[in-house]
């Protein structure tokens, strides 16, 4: 296969204009906003975007909004991790030669939406998982997590989910666009009220409002843009079962077994030399088995490996350094945040939870239900 | 039942037997006739190695509870039932498929994975019959 390592780059990266409870934006409202900023990050303006990515809302119904006609779409939706995927499609857009400019928008009212989507009734989950309540993100992840616990240990699987909810919220009183600041301990996790037996209120990702948008180009345009670029080395995707658990055939292990070698092979890394991991929080414990499939540690080792605060602020291994879906910001396909703080902390931008000296980053987006991964690979120069 | 107001499934062509089974209150999967594999959702060929020889077997209605969850929040219309056990049977025939445990006291102390458990059928309306599991 062709080598398409360092062909694209990442130049442009922001939030919408708020985050957290916007009540008064609609969904499409929040991705222009934040593709206006990302572009101005850039130093690129909407005319000179030529490929529109959206997951959500129909691209179509996105550009018209933003009042542009982009000459390539992509309206992959495989969830949340749509967005990091998108980094893949765009390299392969651009590559090609196809486009220059690839613009990838998110917005969601997760919180303050007015009007509920609905699902399809037509659809495997809608005859075999909703019947039973099965219903919303919480149940079907702690479902596979009792799995979890059964084969790997009840006492250390749970301190482990505390151990990841209380470093995830120490970055995210360090950044001040987080949504949720308050102190939390141990205790206080162990505490909390219960969502879905085994799942406490704070295994869960936040619901919040907020847009987010990512801008990515060939080199040649990435010579000329506002800030120094952020190059995209490796990519990987992949899905295993569709939405709902039913057909996930190991509850404690995600694709990102295979997506994250694939990954780390293009960028011509190994985990060690990843310096900040940017991981999808929906839950504790997409973490925990995302740690381990990914080969960072090996099965059933998740529990050790982030023991001691080890992911937090002063830890050796720097992973969700914006705060996460669990304490910063989960609109409900948060994939596009994790591109923004990679980004932002490999530029040396974060302040007060800055990884010192940080040249590279491996961010990886869960979607559906544990059901599809993407890997990609950042360095900076 | 006329006051039934949780999700109705809406069978779909490949499974209309599935559902008219299960208002006979009995328990059918699809199964390979060519690596013999048993397998739930139905579809009209194997998900396994996609071969298209395939037939209807019936279950035991036995089996073990392989995962499950205690759902203590919900969205209406579940927040009226809660706490509830939504769980994954694996049925002896092989295949696992999502259900209810249905228990007086659903506590972490009353259900477990390995658990045995047997199929009953929980008519919500005049068509529909839901497969749902009780400890043996």
């Amino acid at each position: 296969m062709a080598d398409l390592s360092r062909m694209a780059a990442i130049v442009g990266v922001d939030e919408s204009d708020e985050i957290g409870k916007v009540p008064n934006k609609s969904r499409l409202q929040l991705g222009s906003e934040a593709a206006f900023n990302a572009l101005d990050d850039a130093g690129l303006s909407l005319s000179d975007v030529d490929g529109l990515f959206v997951a959500g809302p129909s691209p179509y119904n996105m550009a018209e909004y933003l009042g542009i006609t982009p000459r390539y779409t992509d309206g992959t939706n495989v969830g949340g991790s749509s967005f990091v995927i998108y980094v893949e499609h765009a390299l392969a857009a651009i590559s090609a030669g196809l486009i220059d400019v690839a613009l990838i928008v998110h917005g969601e009212a997760g919180r303050s939406s007015r009007a509920y989507a609905g699902d399809d009734p037509n659809m495997p989950i809608a005859q075999y998982e909703h019947p039973y309540g099965l219903v919303i993100e919480p149940h079907p992840y702690a479902l596979a997590a009792t799995r979890y616990m059964h084969e790997f240990g009840q006492e250390r699987t749970q301190n482990a989910l505390g151990e990841i909810a209380v470093s995830t919220r120490k970055w995210a009183q360090l950044n001040p666009k987080s949504f949720i600041k308050d102190d939390m301990s141990m205790e206080d996790y162990h505490e909390s009220r219960w969502i879905s037996w085994p799942f406490h209120l704070f295994d869960c990702c936040l619901v919040t409002d907020g847009g987010g948008a990512t801008v990515i180009t060939s080199a040649a345009v990435a010579k000329n843009t506002k800030k120094k670029p952020v190059w995209v080395l490796g990519t990987a995707e992949g899905h295993d079962h569709g939405e709902g658990i039913l057909q996930q055939a190991d509850l404690c292990s995600t694709i990102a077994r295979e997506t994250g070698p694939r990954a780390l092979e293009m960028a011509g890394l190994k985990h060690s030399d990843i310096d900040l991991a940017m991981i999808y929080d929906s839950f504790t414990y997409t973490v925990l088995i995302t740690l381990e499939s990914l080969g960072f540690c090996g099965r059933g080792e998740g529990p050790d490996f982030v023991a001691n605060q080890r992911t937090a602020p002063g830890g050796d291994f720097p992973m969700n350094t914006n705060g996460g879906g669990l304490s910063y910001c989960h609109t409900g396909m948060y994939g596009m945040f994790l591109l923004l703080e990679a980004t932002r902390q490999l530029r040396g931008e974060c302040g007060d939870r800055q990884v010192a000296g940080a040249k590279t980053s491996l961010v990886n987006g869960t979607g559906g239900t544990l059901s599809s991964t993407g890997t990609i690979v950042l360095a900076a120069d | 039942m006329a006051d039934y107001n949780l999700p109705v499934p809406v069978p779909q062509p490949e499974s209309d037997f599935y559902w008219e089974k299960a208002k006979a209150h009995e328990l059918w999967f699809r199964k390979c006739n060519e690596c013999d594999k048993v397998f739930f959702y139905p579809r009209d060929f194997c998900p396994g190695y996609h071969c298209k020889d395939v037939t209807w077997v019936q279950s035991s209605g036995k089996g073990t509870i392989y995962a499950f969850t205690i759902v203590h929040r919900s969205p209406p219309p579940f927040r009226e039932v809660c706490p509830y056990v939504a769980a994954v049977v694996e049925l002896e025939e092989g295949p696992r498929m999502p259900t209810n445990i249905v228990i007086d006291d659903p506590t972490p102390e009353n259900v477990s994975i390995g658990m045995p458990v047997e199929v009953i059928f929980d008519d919500i309306t005049d068509e529909i019959s839901l497969p749902k599991f009780k400890p043996v």
